[in-house]
């Protein structure tokens, strides 16, 4: 029996169950799930909606290569729900909004203001939704022999079925289901090989633990054996200081100002809640995030132990006879991982000294050996569980917990796309008198649209491979244009339009095209603007678009009273009165 | 709806945003400060078989991260029922 098939058909089937039982009735179901989800509830689904193809696959793998250089995936996409939970989440949910652009378009009392956070929130998340689909379409054509784009197709009609019909409060259950399934695949390999490499089966523990056997810490082992391979240790890194500090930041911030992170605390009852929701939702995230350092250490010494200095075996129909004569002539065979992974050219060997042992070397090569072993970044995740000698279908565990990961990453992004056309777009800019149940519609045909668009850019983005660059720019615009304006909207009640609007389009334009020239427009390393590569540019815009706004607020007219007062009031859970203009296409006020 | 007249609303945000101050002091010197700026000095202690700055990056930061969330739902609380805010 084939175990990822199996796995994969039986999710998919519990995840269209869930969509059919959680059919949304209203608007307020659709895009905010009734505003009654549970604090626990919410964190979880928070978790699976953040955690994306890139922290289930890719994350572990980059941290193996990149050691310390790793951390600022580590740091970058947690520390930013400490931002979340105490400058943003509880006063956003106060404010009672659909959508990011709602709270922009009515806090700066501007359609303007509004659109261009439409396009923030669209530019960002269709960048980001295209990683998730290729990723969907990576693991339907490595693991289950389905065409790329096939794999894509299919993994739409699911995002269809449940995100169309259930809406919000369809992708919150789902993604409860997605998390579980995602975090035991991740935890239950990890656990094994833990267990091999340092005799804990904690492998947060084991992070720190020493290597099975010895009295030596793993980390040093590590070190040690990078180093007489000619790599650099494993606790450091060649990137400049502030570089680490900007990408750091530019994740940090880039998370907190994420429309699809941030909807999530519009679906729970209260200011209160959402601070309780965004500590639940970081609770479940580190669960996975402790683990991955440990699981890129780990896999890296694996990695190490069993390829490095291994003889290759290139007939595979031979292979246990002849792994059996290398054996007793005191060789190590190629293992058998190593074959099965090898066909999906995710691993290549090239015996450049034709002695037909895989050397495994660093640029600081000691022994003047060329490297002969080029391992892709993902494979340490997927081929962990057979590394740990675990049964098959462990193997397709995985694979359903990384379609888990991209798939629930994928409906929450939808979730932004469909509202802000049919909420931002049609409802508060071009049809103002459109009714509830019209509304509904063409939400639904919004997020319809949003999966087919979203589908199509993943298999363009397939063909032209440019997806983990064009990452950079989903956490760099959301870093410099939306979390200013949101932060300074609350905790700022002079920001006014002209300041939003200002910060907005700055950060938008000068990070895009920082971005734009060093990744795709010819610019090189030595041209960067204070050592800061494109992925931590938006870190530094963001300061210049905030204070640009704040200039800009200051030698223009203030905000209405009314809108002062608002500010005033959400600051304040349970505060809320009437204020005139704020009012218009604000969500009821809780009846007492 | 509360009333607003009986509540100190002007005391409560001083304190929510002292109490916010404080906090954010303490994620940077946790994450950019522990994990970035003073690593390599750190790095001369060690916790359990790893040393100090770097499993700061990649762990200490995180569990100073969730003892914050956990400590401002806390606070947040305690100042609500303080002033009569209901949350």
């Amino acid at each position: 029996m084939d175990w990822t098939l199996f796995f994969v058909v039986t999710t998919f089937a519990l995840y269209i169950g869930i969509a059919i039982w959680a059919k949304a009735g209203s608007t307020d179901d659709f895009y905010v799930a009734g505003h009654d989800v549970h604090p626990t509830v919410n964190g979880m689904a928070t978790a699976a909606d953040w955690m994306s193809a890139a922290s289930f696959l890719s994350m572990a793998g980059l941290i193996a290569f990149l050691g310390y250089g790793g951390s600022v995936y580590l740091m970058g996409w947690t520390g930013g729900y400490v931002l979340l939970a105490v400058l943003l989440a509880p006063f956003l949910r106060e404010f009672g909004k659909f959508t990011v652009p709602d709270f922009v378009g009515d806090r700066y009392y501007s359609d303007a203001a509004r659109l261009i956070a439409v396009i923030c929130a669209l530019f960002v998340s269709f960048t980001y939704i295209a990683g998730q689909m290729k990723g969907v379409g990576v693991a339907f054509s490595s693991f289950l022999g389905v065409d790329f784009n096939l794999g894509i197709l299919i993994g739409m009609g699911i995002v269809f079925v449940y995100a169309t019909f259930g809406g919000m409060k369809g992708v919150t259950y789902t993604q409860v289901a997605q998390y579980c399934v995602l975090i035991f695949a991740y935890t239950v390999p990890a656990i094994f090989i833990s267990l091999m490499i340092t005799g804990t089966p904690i492998p947060q523990l084991g992070f720190i633990g020493n290597a099975v056997g010895t009295d030596i810490s793993m980390i040093e082992k590590l070190n040690t054996t990078l180093t007489g391979l000619g790599f650099a240790e494993y606790t450091s890194t060649d990137k400049h200081m502030f570089d680490v500090f900007a990408i750091t930041g530019a994740l940090m911030f880039g998370t907190a100002g994420l429309p699809h992170v941030i909807i999530r605390f519009f679906t729970v009852s209260s200011a209160k809640a959402a601070r309780v929701s965004a500590g639940w939702a970081l609770v479940f995230i580190a669960a996975l995030y402790l683990t991955a350092p440990a699981v890129g250490a780990f896999a890296r010494i694996n990695f190490i132990d069993t390829v490095n200095e291994a003889t290759y075996i290139a007939d595979d129909a031979d292979y246990e006879a002849e792994a059996a004569a290398i054996t007793v002539d005191g060789g190590k065979p190629v293992p058998t991982w190593y074959k099965t992974w090898e066909k999906t050219n995710l691993l290549a060997f090239d015996d450049k000294n034709g002695d037909g042992i895989m050397q495994y070397r660093g640029p600081n090569s000691p022994d003047g050996i060329e490297n002969e072993v080029n391992p892709n970044r993902d494979i340490f995740v997927l081929a962990n569980p057979q590394i740990a000698g675990l049964p098959n279908w462990v193997i397709g565990l995985v694979v359903a917990g990384g379609l888990a990961a991209a798939l629930s990453t994928a409906a929450g992004l939808l979730m932004v796309i469909s509202s802000a056309v049919s909420h931002d777009l049609c409802r508060r800019t071009f049809f103002k008198d459109m009714d509830d149940k019209t509304e509904l519609l063409v939400a639904r045909g919004a997020a319809a649209g949003a999966v087919v668009a979203a589908g199509l850019l993943g298999i363009f983005a397939g063909q032209l491979g440019f997806v983990a660059q064009v990452v950079a720019f989903a956490f760099g615009l959301a870093a410099a244009s939306l979390f200013p304006i949101i932060f300074l909207g609350i905790f700022w009640k002079r920001m006014n339009k002209e300041g939003a609007i200002v910060t907005m389009v700055f950060g938008l334009v000068s990070t895009f095209a920082y971005i734009y020239y060093f990744k795709f427009g010819g610019g090189t390393p030595d041209q960067y603007l204070f050592e800061v590569s494109p992925e931590g540019i938006g870190f530094v815009f963001m300061w210049v678009a905030g204070a640009l706004g704040i200039v800009t607020s200051l030698v223009t007219a203030p905000p209405p009273q009314d809108i002062q007062d608002l500010v005033e009031d959400i600051r304040v859970p349970g505060t809320r009165q009437p204020h005139g203009i704020a009012d218009e296409g604000m969500a009821p006020m809780p009846a007492e | 709806m509360s009333n607003t007249s009986e509540i100190d609303t002007k005391g409560y945000w001083r304190a929510t945003v002292r109490l916010t101050i404080s906090l954010l002091a303490i994620w940077f010197v946790a994450s950019y400060g522990a994990g970035i700026l003073f690593r390599e000095w750190l790095d001369q202690f060690s916790i359990g078989g790893a040393p100090l700055g770097f499993w700061f990056a990649q762990q200490g930061a995180i569990l100073v991260f969730l003892a914050l969330i956990v400590t401002y739902c806390v606070a947040m609380n305690r100042l609500e029922k303080k002033y009569g805010v209901k949350g």
